[in-house]
């Protein structure tokens, strides 16, 4: 049976990861390298690097990144954080990511969504929308979660499947950094709407809140970033867990 | 975890005399993932789209990820199409380079290098389209998963399947069993990514060098 999915993510900025970690047995907390190395070696089934920099060397720092990935981990991920064009992807994709993940640039040119699908296919498109609630509509924001549409989160979920996109990355902005769990009623409306795979962020505290997202929220995928990197929860662990709980995962 | 013996395979003579590997290149999507699983296990690659590198190699990967139709043009245009079924050494076609070395893809209603005689179809809705992720290889059969145990799990990323037929080799439940590997005579072709498999992947990628 396929599995669910645990998915660290790496916020990296010029090359480096930020937010800190927390691993006793890292030579350089902040060599994304070797923190992917660690986080394949215990079980994640996939990892999500986040490049929050903004300097003009970014593209070129991003891609050599990837390709030191490539070269060190046997399991799959994803790199996203201003992909704006089919060369972005180009790159990013001939450097050894398996995956790209889009958010603004999807919102602001839907259209980028069919050029990228068609011209790599839909498995490597990953369209990350971030949203959060208000007068209890959910409602697609911009730039980390500041900036409000007039985007409605379910009609823009149907739209980016229309359009190619393989997966959805579905942050709520309102449980993000809460550790209070992941926004499951949401997500599992989008998984009655939509046949593409949707990855839950935002919200992990413990990992109850994990089998909750998987029989809830019905996610294919979770993402999370603090408690694995400060060890609050154990991959391997976790995924004892899922399973004790009749959760397919891959142990 | 999955615990398996890494690197069982020893790094090859330098110069003359090491294994000659070429991994196809037609184009075809991520292409540096399997250089790099490659060198994990201690050989070196080469990626090459030219018909005499291709037919001296000792091993052929034909590697694929994307749309089938725009991929079977980039075969045409340089001849590989032509190439590719008469090659007599082991040749290991990868995810879309496994579909392509079959007779037919329902993706982009293409015709496809016919060496594996069955069509390429696509899951239907009952299934969550395209399956992403980690599911398990059963059934094994073939020198490609020696040492490898039933159940395995792999990494797959895909929207078109091998339906069962005699040549298959494993097999994966998604919705419905299907052909996950392919085997004949001298040509393999995996539906999962060995390369993107942790350990156990690289384990396959290894016993493919050693055939």
């Amino acid at each position: 049976m396929l599995t669910k999915r645990i998915i660290p993510c790496l916020d990296i900025k010029n090359g480096r990861t930020v937010k800190g970690v927390n691993f006793v047995d890292l030579r350089d907390a902040g060599d994304p390298v070797e923190l992917a190395e660690i986080y394949a070696q215990n079980g994640a089934d996939e990892l999500v690097f986040l490049d929050i920099s903004a300097t003009e060397e970014k593209r070129k720092t991003l891609a050599e990144l990837v390709m030191r990935v490539a070269q060190k981990i046997n399991i799959p991920f994803t790199v996203g954080g201003g992909i704006s064009s089919v060369e972005d992807v180009e790159l990013l994709l001939n450097s050894g990511a398996d995956k790209v993940s889009i958010n603004s640039s999807a919102v602001k040119n839907p259209q980028l969504i069919n050029e990228l699908a068609a011209k790599f296919g839909s498995q490597c498109i990953v369209v990350a929308i971030d949203a959060k609630q208000i007068d209890g509509e959910w409602i697609v924001h911009l730039v980390g979660g500041k900036v409000p549409t007039n985007i409605k989160l379910f009609d823009w979920a149907k739209e980016v499947e229309q359009r190619g996109a393989g997966e959805i990355l579905f942050t709520s902005m309102d449980h993000d950094g809460t550790k209070n769990g992941f926004a499951n009623e949401a997500l599992a409306r989008l998984g009655s709407l939509v046949n593409i795979p949707i990855i839950a962020s935002g919200g992990a505290g413990n990992m109850q809140h994990f089998v909750d997202t998987f029989k809830d929220g019905k996610a294919d995928a979770a993402l999370a970033a603090s408690v694995f990197h400060f060890k609050e929860i154990d991959i391997v662990d976790l995924k004892k867990e899922l399973k004790n709980n009749d959760i397919e995962v891959r142990i | 975890m999955i615990q398996i013996i890494k690197h069982t395979v020893s790094a090859p003579p330098s110069g003359a005399g090491g294994l000659k590997i070429v991994i196809i290149n037609y184009g075809a999507g991520n292409i540096q993932s399997i250089k790099f699983a490659i060198q994990r296990l201690g050989y070196e690659a080469v990626l090459s789209d030219n018909v005499e590198e291709i037919t001296a190699a000792d091993k052929v990967i034909f590697p694929g990820v994307g749309e089938a139709s725009s991929a079977m043009k980039k075969l045409k245009s340089t001849g590989l199409d032509q190439l590719i079924p008469t090659l007599k050494q082991p040749v290991l076609g990868i995810c879309l380079g496994m579909q392509l070395m079959c007779n037919y893809c329902e993706e982009g209603d293409t015709k496809g290098l016919g060496i594996f005689d069955v069509d390429v179809v696509k899951f239907n809705n009952t299934v969550k389209v395209p399956q992403i992720g980690w599911n398990q290889i059963s059934n094994l059969k073939s020198a490609l998963f020696e040492g490898i145990a039933e159940n395995e799990y792999m990494y797959l990323v895909h929207s078109y399947y091998v339906p069962m037929n005699d040549e298959a080799i494993a097999t994966t439940d998604y919705g419905l069993k299907y052909a996950s590997a392919l085997q004949k005579s001298n040509f393999y072709g995996t539906q999962f990514h060995p390369e993107k498999s942790g350990d156990v992947g690289e384990q396959i990628l290894a016993n493919f060098l050693k055939i």
